[in-house]
């Protein structure tokens, strides 16, 4: 499956052809379709189990860990809706992705132009790597990151986190774009490089515009990715006013003892919303997680 | 263009070809050709540096640091001690649990429970009628798309003594436990397969959508039946898909950390320490830099072999 969005990876419905049997298949086909629609449907209904109960403990201002219809109330969601709570931690999660997630969109558009157009003979190897690095658990270098970090004084800076979660996202960057760079014809490339652009112009010019919705998911993908990141924020960011919001979900769970469960779903939720959206925007760009699914495929 | 049905697996095939008659339409020679190499390499330079510092540099330290007896004190002084750290390692009884542990997790939640699971879904997805498909699909990936911290809490609430999973259980007249106590290994497996089911579901949708029709359909006149058809025609013809999902998801579950953290921190005892938190936990709880690093080389050793596998399994001649 190549990173491209062919209508296929857009589109999850199989062929519509099946075999026309006779009679009698037709219907066991039509029995076998009710017991696979009624099992997948219960199915999803136990899945979703201990979504809806964040839902409904959200506008329960009693909520425990018992599932209880309520009469819905806000009053969960107009407590954590302050500065301390909920703005500050998402602002610095905010930063802390946003420009993670730019820098790394740059870096790999900018490493995909050569890699993509021009032969050499560090090419191969170079994108080897790129792509073994894609496979490393970067929960294993955080300790020698923290080390590092600690060396250097970047222990607890905003900007530090910024570039250690852009260099993480960089493979995968890298490797994605370089696929939808691929796809954009070289000879648009040639037409205008006989007018006389040069490269930049080149990229600029004719490269992006062709490969935006490929940019486009780039994006998305690394932001959410990073939205949801715990440990690397977890582990070099200190000081509780800089902390993002994945970690502090995790302190307000840890910290109060009679811990409110309402209000710390209504947080959930509110921390889960932008990323919510974004796969959303990503599903309706690209058949979402089908065209990821087969990217990630390689 | 030898190998472009090979290439069309990577990158887009044709635009291959077509870049490649059209990027090396001229070569200047000597001293030009070499300024020309290092003026097209530049855009390259930002991504280079970045990796170099934050991801080369970190991992030299990995194995430079592992090999020393480092504490997050640090002042004083750190020397370096061989392979102390490996050997402390596996004489610790805490090292081997994290490691079976691991291993339990990985095989448990990815190899076996994502992605049994989700070829079912996909499976049974394409049989289903298309408004079940969607609200499966949507089900799944919601749980998906949700922060990892989010599910772990979600995931804690569902386990607990007094929630959602007891209550059912309740309810349909079977015995409850407190599983987080009882049984908190089964409990963040459970919790990984309903958090990363949803990959595997929409690789093997992928696959199957690929599996061209005819096939089955001869099959089928042969008089195969549906679990026939599933063994000998689909899931050979997919193989390929299922080798690199396995190797992805296992990458994924080897290195997760925040789910398990939020929902037991390692706990009961050391119950549910896989080697992502003991790792933590010595390196910052008990403040043994230099162990923790020799665990986090282990289990960056690890990743890469699988990691190595799975681009040779990619199969790839040419970019």
């Amino acid at each position: 499956m190549a990173v491209t969005e062919s209508p296929r990876a857009v589109d999850l419905a199989p062929p519509a052809a099946r075999p026309a049997g006779g009679r009698s298949r037709g219907s066991r086909a039509r029995a076998s379709r009710i017991v696979v629609n009624a099992g997948l449907l219960a199915f999803s209904v136990l899945y979703l189990v201990p979504l809806v109960w964040m839902l409904l403990a959200a506008v329960n201002p009693h909520a425990s860990f018992r599932m209880a219809v309520p009469s819905p109330t806000t009053e969960n969601f107009r407590h954590i809706l302050n500065k301390d709570t909920t703005y500050r931690p998402m602002l610095n999660g905010l930063l802390l992705c946003g420009g993670g997630t730019l820098l790394c969109v740059v870096c790999s558009v900018l490493a995909a132009y050569p890699l993509s157009r021009f032969r050499s003979r560090l090419r191969r190897p170079f994108l080897l790597t790129i792509l073994f690095s894609t496979g490393l658990p970067i929960t294993a270098v955080m300790i020698p990151v923290y080390s590092m970090f600690v060396q250097v004084d970047l222990i607890d800076s905003m900007p530090g986190a910024t570039l250690f979660l852009a260099a993480s996202a960089l493979p995968f960057g890298i490797w994605l774009m370089k696929n939808f760079m691929d796809g954009v014809p070289v000879v648009l490339e040639e037409a205008a490089r006989i007018d006389g652009a040069n490269s930049l112009q080149v990229l600029r010019r004719i490269i992006l515009p062709l490969m935006w919705p490929g940019v486009i998911v780039v994006t998305i993908f690394t932001f959410i990715g990073m939205w949801g990141n715990f440990f690397v924020p977890f582990i070099l960011l200190l000081s509780p006013e800089k902390l993002p919001a994945s970690v502090s979900v995790f302190t307000f769970l840890s910290a109060h003892d009679q811990t409110q469960y309402g209000q710390l779903s209504a947080f959930s939720i509110t921390y889960s919303i932008p990323v919510v959206l974004l796969y959303l925007v990503l599903a309706r760009r690209l058949g979402g997680g089908f065209a990821l699914g087969g990217a990630l495929k390689g | 263009m030898t190998s472009s049905a090979n290439t069309a697996g990577l990158s887009g095939g044709a635009a291959g070809g077509s870049r490649r008659a059209g990027g090396v339409s001229r070569r200047p020679s000597g001293r030009a050709a070499a300024a020309n190499g290092l003026l097209r390499g530049l855009p390259l330079v930002p991504s280079v540096v970045l990796l170099a510092v934050f991801l080369a540099g970190p991992i030299g330290y990995c194995v430079y640091y592992a090999f020393t007896d480092m504490q997050l004190t640090g002042a004083t002084g750190t020397s370096f001690v061989g392979f102390d750290n490996f050997t402390r390692a596996f004489k610790d009884s805490d090292f081997t649990n994290a490691v079976e542990l691991t291993l339990i997790f990985v095989v448990g939640s990815a190899v076996i429970g994502q992605n049994t699971l989700g070829l079912a879904l996909a499976v049974l997805m394409e049989k289903a009628s298309k408004p079940v498909r969607s609200v499966t699909s949507t089900v799944v990936i919601a749980a998906w798309v949700l922060p990892e911290v989010v599910a772990g809490y979600l995931m804690y609430a569902f386990f607990f003594d007094q929630g959602s999973l007891n209550s059912i259980l309740h309810a349909l007249h079977l015995p409850q436990q407190n599983w987080l106590y009882t049984l908190p290994i089964l409990a963040v497996c459970i919790a990984n397969v309903w958090r990363g089911t949803a990959f595997s579901m929409l690789v093997y949708s992928a696959a199957l959508n690929d599996v061209p029709q005819e096939l089955v359909e001869a099959a089928e006149v042969d008089g195969a039946g549906p679990w026939q058809r599933l063994w000998r025609v689909t899931l050979p013809v997919i193989r390929r898909s299922i080798m690199t999902n396995l190797m992805l998801i296992t990458l994924q579950t080897l290195s997760v950390f925040g789910l398990i953290y939020t929902m037991t921190r390692g706990g009961p005892g050391n119950k549910t320490e896989t080697l992502p938190i003991f790792m933590y936990q010595q390196a910052f709880q008990n403040s043994l830099i230099g162990y923790g690093t020799a665990i986090a080389l282990v289990l960056l050793v690890v990743g890469a072999l699988f990691s190595f596998v799975y681009i040779r399994m990619l199969k790839v001649e040419e970019f």
